[in-house]
């Protein structure tokens, strides 16, 4: 460094994901993906999957080796649900970096202001009083409303306490409306005991009846929000300074503030509605991008879309082999091998700096 | 025109009176510190100039009302070194120095080699080179102050605010900071609005201080003129003897 000096002006960059973590995330991406179609009961390998994903671009004319019901599994079972997971892992993750940057708070996760109890309310008012055979259309979309306006109620609740100016009283309005939605929640949970194994079900979270049209469904809020999330991550570095000198550099934090949570809880709601509640995704993997490359949200934003992907996707794979043919919720398998990894590069990062 | 002029300025929040109807100009290039005992109103109305609070009243900027300009424009002619800074501890020196550009950026935009350039010579001006890829959490005060002011000055706004500059510092770097704010001001041309505590050190820096009371101006002027022994006694409620201009604190016998 004391080299530079007197020649030239020091160096100075902007934080960006470099090549190389570029690289070494999508080939993580891409093998967890690839995991993903490979296994399951019915052994199909990566080479004929590979000539299989050819038969399908025009003009190739490769043939398939799969028979009708191997091309099934692959592109009718294993891939929509493959990519439902990644894109629900990489959604959570992003917007937990997101809620963290906003508020910031190391412990905020996308459920922080109330959406998983907001979304758990409405799935449940459906599981126990819809009539018979609606949930697969009705139960997103009431679990889609309920986290939407969760969120919503504890941001007017905030606003009209704290005028919007603090993170505290947003904070703790969402933990008011969690609270009061829990108890609702259980409260109906328990007068309807006949559907309490479904509830549950929902509750721990799991991609068990993933197809294309869930795919489809989520993919217009995740693309939306991903974006918005996406083009203001130097705006949350600029966050990272406080309110007080964000508005000194000329942001306008309130109003940032409020697209920000509000793209976030899209997102998380969409992702929520398809796949019920998976916990643990939104809070690690933006701390482990953290901890292992860069504490910039313009290096952890990105980065945690893929490796949350990646991880959501290698959960699954998981979940529906440990117990096979049963399937464990995916919640309990991201905690699981989630907690301990993240114990392990917790200890190797602090201890090394 | 002057850098900064306010007339009849007054700031109320949750029903109290915070800045009571103050007006000040300061010049171009000038040096003005704001005394008062704590809770005078120093810093309201440091922020009333930084434009992130609402307020009555007159006020302008480089000629310019400070309510028709928008916040980055604000933010392109005002840069504040608050008292005590939010410090993401992970950050490097050079990315913190880097954010002082974000007045200048498009909407949504990163930083451009204009803005690494401003960043380098901000870094190079306040001797931060070998401090450039060191994260924040491992400055000591007089480093992280140094910080702090080279964000302000990649920020390249003609007004500096600073709220307070020494109060976390020893005498040595209390000094070495007031004096590098004196040679920016003199090389650069930067207009200087400073919040002091310490007394003495208000009197060594600058060409005028302002001394308010309650949110009022109370007496401005030189130092020497507006610090007697007697105001500083009935506003600070001290036991003070003035010497040579210096403000010297006395125990009773």
């Amino acid at each position: 460094m004391s080299a530079a000096r007197g020649h030239g002006l020091p160096a100075v960059a902007a934080p960006r994901v470099g090549v190389p973590w570029t690289l070494v995330a999508l080939a993580t991406l891409l093998g967890a993906v690839l995991v993903g179609l490979v296994v399951g009961p019915v052994p199909i390998g990566i080479g004929e999957i590979a000539r299989s994903a050819l038969a399908h671009v025009p003009f190739l004319s490769v043939t398939t080796p799969l028979d009708a019901s191997q091309e099934a599994i692959v592109w009718e079972l294993r891939f929509p649900r493959v990519v439902l997971g990644a894109l629900v892992g990489g959604m959570l993750a992003l917007s937990g970096a997101s809620y963290q940057g906003v508020f910031r708070n190391p412990l905020a996760d996308p459920y922080l202001l109330g959406v998983a109890a907001g979304a758990g309310f409405g799935a449940t008012l459906v599981i126990a009083y819809g009539p018979e055979g609606v949930d697969g259309y009705v139960l997103p979309l009431a679990s889609f409303a309920g986290g939407v306006a969760a969120v919503l109620a504890a941001y007017l609740i905030g606003r009209s306490v704290g005028g919007g100016r603090t993170t505290a009283t947003l904070i703790l309005a969402g933990v008011t409306v969690a609270a009061f939605l829990t108890a609702a929640q259980v409260f109906v949970q328990q007068q309807n005991s006949d559907t309490l194994n479904e509830v549950y079900a929902w509750l721990l979270g799991g991609l068990t009846t993933a197809g294309w049209g869930d795919v489809l469904t989520v993919l217009p809020y995740v693309a939306l929000s991903a974006a918005v999330l996406l083009l203001h991550r130097r705006t949350l570095d600029v966050l990272a300074v406080g309110d007080e000198e964000a508005r000194s550099l000329g942001l306008d934090v309130t109003r940032l503030r409020l697209l920000l949570v509000a793209a976030a809880t899209l997102g998380t709601a969409a992702a929520v509605a398809v796949s019920g509640l998976i916990g643990f995704v939104g809070i690690v993997v933006p701390h482990l991008v953290r901890l292992v490359v860069s504490s910039s949200y313009r290096v952890i934003l990105p980065l945690s879309v893929v490796v949350g992907a990646s991880f959501l996707v290698l959960a699954d794979v998981l979940a529906r082999t440990i117990l096979a043919p049963a399937e464990l919720p995916i919640g309990v398998v991201t905690a699981f091998i989630g907690a301990p990894f993240f114990a392990l590069v917790l200890r190797t990062t602090r201890s090394s700096a | 025109m002057s850098a900064v002029a306010f007339e009849s300025v007054s700031v109320s929040a949750g029903g109290k009176t915070i800045v009571d109807g103050v007006s000040l100009e300061v010049e171009r290039g000038e040096w003005v510190s704001i005394l008062g005992p704590n809770g005078a109103g120093k810093t309201t109305l440091l922020r009333v100039l930084a434009g992130t609070i609402g307020f009555r009243g007159g006020a302008s900027l480089d000629g310019r009302r400070l309510g028709s300009l928008r916040r980055r424009e604000v933010a392109r002619l005002v840069a504040l070194v608050p008292q005590s800074p939010v410090v993401p501890a992970a950050m490097t020196v050079s990315e913190y120095v880097l954010l002082g550009r974000t007045p200048h950026l498009a909407p949504l935009a990163q930083e451009g080699a204009e803005d690494r350039a401003a960043a380098a010579a901000a870094i190079r001006r306040l001797d931060l080179d070998e401090l450039a890829p060191r994260e924040l959490g491992s400055l000591s005060g007089g480093e992280l102050q140094r910080a702090v002011i080279g964000r302000a000055l990649a920020q390249a706004a003609p007004i500096l605010l600073l709220d307070e500059p020494t109060t976390a510092l020893d005498i040595g770097h209390q000094q070495q900071v007031l004096e590098l704010v004196d040679r920016l001001r003199r090389e650069e041309g930067l207009t200087v609005v400073a919040a002091m505590h310490d007394l003495t050190l208000a009197a060594q820096y600058g060409d005028r201080v302002v001394l308010v009371d309650r949110g009022r101006v109370v007496a401005e002027g030189s130092a020497r003129d507006v610090l007697t022994s007697e105001r500083v006694e009935e506003l600070y409620g001290a036991r003070v003897r003035v010497v040579d201009g210096v403000v010297v604190p006395v125990r009773e016998p």
